[in-house]
């Protein structure tokens, strides 16, 4: 490496950590604001909490095994939901993007569905399924399932004419063209749709539990609210909202490991 | 082992650093060797059999709007001996492409009939492989099975399909790249594996379409002469649609003018240039005159075909 390309390199480095450093100090600036509204009851700390409190109920829920009887039943409900969503949810979307029939017939009736506020239909769920862990399932896997049919049907029909061609030149079946041309390139697409469907499956998974639930994070969240439990309401959120991060995080990582073809560095 | 190959040959001179292929040695048995052209126990072209003949095709669509069939290639008639290169010249949209489209199996014709070594042509096929103007790589695939690409939809087992891809890597000089992907090669390379994959299905006719259209102006350059090389040494039927009036007559036997849509040929121009031409140079009379009478009869014909 040139020394030149060395010097670009360590300004490069000084800049990230810069800004790391720079959004590092926003969060804890707003948390000593956060904390100093409470410590000097500028607001009744009963409506904002405050840092302190928040970890000290999140310390009390750990140890009394609250949260844990929580978040189980919770990633229960999304596991669950979330692996029908993806087994149903990819062949249709694949099928929709493939058969241009099955695209004339269902797809109207799909797009429907897609338009309708899944939370709406909650209350028929309870109905249906009673307010156990089966009306949450299907609330998650009918908010997850939607970014995946739509992604996957995407892919299926933005395909490359010319690869197709090429395909067709060397004799292939439509089979052939199916397996070594369209399941691949719509890979990235489905990467993007499991990332879609795993943030509003985790949304279906609290809405579901606040809307009617005695379990789950959801329910934890409800019932402290309804209690004025202000430190365990942001207790519940924060689990959310790290859940939702180290999910997306996750998915885009395993994301870029299959898409590593679309590298962009051009040699020669 | 491709650098230290570069041995200059005395007759052609290598202008492209193309490593001459070795002795029988270097050659993995199952890569059939054609008779090269420079070989003086070639048959001269006249007396070789057709490889591939088009007998009165036509081609045509219909148009939505007016329900009328558009004629694009109007009876065209042509011959191609084992061995020969034929280039096909014209204006753009004159249907040169179409008819290229037709041999490959791609585009149905509505009357004639196409026949490759003897059989007719209902689709596409094996005996046939087509090097596309895109190199049109399939993005996730490295390099070294984009090649064998074309073998495993004809069925070849995996591993004879990678010993081939191997032998075509060595001759379009692509070693060390095999396990890269189409989008961290230049162009001009994957260009060369566009032809590659073609080679290796070891295709009775090489079609292709503009080639080199998409390349830059050096790189296209560059690889005319690769490919004159290569076509030279393989010995491949080759008939190729060009926008490039010299990059036809330096490659080919023969270049056919087509004349305005619906196309029709309107000259079978024989280049007598002898080969192999790796030396000639583009500046010679010879060269220059058949460039100028190539383009003239295109000329002519756009102006009575009421411009481009």
């Amino acid at each position: 490496m040139s020394g030149h390309a060395e010097t670009l390199n360590k300004s490069l480095k000084r800049e990230k950590q810069l800004h790391l450093f720079l959004g590092a100090g926003v969060i804890l600036l707003f948390l000593l604001v956060w904390e100093a509204i409470g410590g000097f009851e500028l607001v009744n700390p009963l409506f904002t909490s405050s840092p302190s409190r928040v970890v000290k109920a999140a310390i009390l829920l750990v140890k009394d095994g609250t949260l844990l009887t929580h978040l189980t039943v919770s990633a229960k409900e999304f596991i669950l939901g979330y692996a029908a969503a993806l087994v149903i949810g990819v062949p249709i979307g694949i099928a929709l993007g493939w058969f241009k029939g099955f695209s004339a017939a269902f797809g109207p009736m799909i797009s429907a569905f897609y338009a309708t506020p899944r939370v709406a239909l909650m209350p028929l769920f309870i109905i249906w399924f009673g307010l156990g862990i089966t009306s949450k399932i299907i609330v998650v896997l009918l908010s997850a399932i939607f970014p995946l049919i739509v992604n996957l049907q995407t892919g299926m029909t933005t395909i490359d004419r010319d690869l197709i061609m090429v395909a067709r030149s060397y004799g292939a079946s439509r089979w052939q063209i199916f397996r070594s041309i369209a399941l691949p390139a719509s890979v990235p697409f489905m990467v993007t749709g499991l990332r879609l469907a795993a943030g509003r499956a985790l949304l279906g998974v609290i809405v579901a539990e606040v809307f009617g639930g005695s379990q789950g994070i959801g329910y934890l969240i409800q019932y402290a609210g309804a209690t004025f439990q202000t430190d365990k309401v942001f207790v519940g959120v924060a689990v959310v909202a790290t859940t939702g991060i180290i999910l997306d995080r996750g998915l885009h990582r395993a994301g870029r490991y299959f898409d590593r073809w679309r590298g962009d560095t051009a040699v020669g | 082992m491709s650098k230290l190959n570069l041995q200059k040959k005395s007759v052609a001179p290598n202008v492209t650093g193309f490593p001459a292929q070795g002795g029988a040695g270097s050659n993995p048995g199952n890569v059939v060797q054609l008779p090269s052209h420079g070989s003086p126990s070639v048959e001269p072209l006249s007396k070789r059999e057709t490889k591939l003949s088009v007998k009165e095709i036509v081609i045509g669509y219909h148009n939505k709007e007016s329900g009328q069939m558009l004629l694009t290639v109007d009876r065209v008639s042509l011959d191609v001996k084992e061995g020969e290169i034929v280039s096909i010249v014209g204006l753009s949209g004159c249907g040169k492409s179409t008819f290229l489209y037709a041999i490959a199996g791609l585009v149905p014709a509505q009357g004639g009939e196409i026949l490759v070594g003897g059989k007719k042509v209902t689709g596409p096929g094996s005996d046939r492989a087509m090097v596309f103007q895109k190199a049109s790589l399939l993005p996730w695939r490295r390099i070294l099975s984009n090649i064998t690409y074309g073998l495993e939809l004809n069925g070849v087992a995996a591993e004879a399909a990678e010993k081939k891809a191997h032998h075509y890597i060595d001759l379009i000089r692509l070693n060390g790249f095999e396990d890269h992907y189409p989008n961290q090669l230049s162009g001009g390379m994957q260009q060369r594996v566009n032809l590659a994959r073609a080679l290796a299905c070891d295709p009775e006719v090489l079609l292709m379409d503009e080639p080199f259209a998409a390349l830059d102006a050096i790189t296209r350059e560059l690889m005319q002469r690769e490919l004159l090389t290569l076509c030279e040494k393989m010995g491949k039927t080759v008939l190729m649609v060009t926008h490039q009036i010299d990059e036809a007559v330096l490659l080919s036997d023969r270049v056919i003018v087509f004349s305005a849509r619906p196309a029709q040929i309107i000259a079978d121009i024989k280049i007598t240039i002898p080969r192999p031409r790796g030396g000639v140079t583009k500046d010679s009379a010879e060269f220059r005159e058949l460039e100028t009478r190539i383009w003239s009869l295109i000329e002519a014909n756009a102006n009575i075909g009421g411009g481009i």
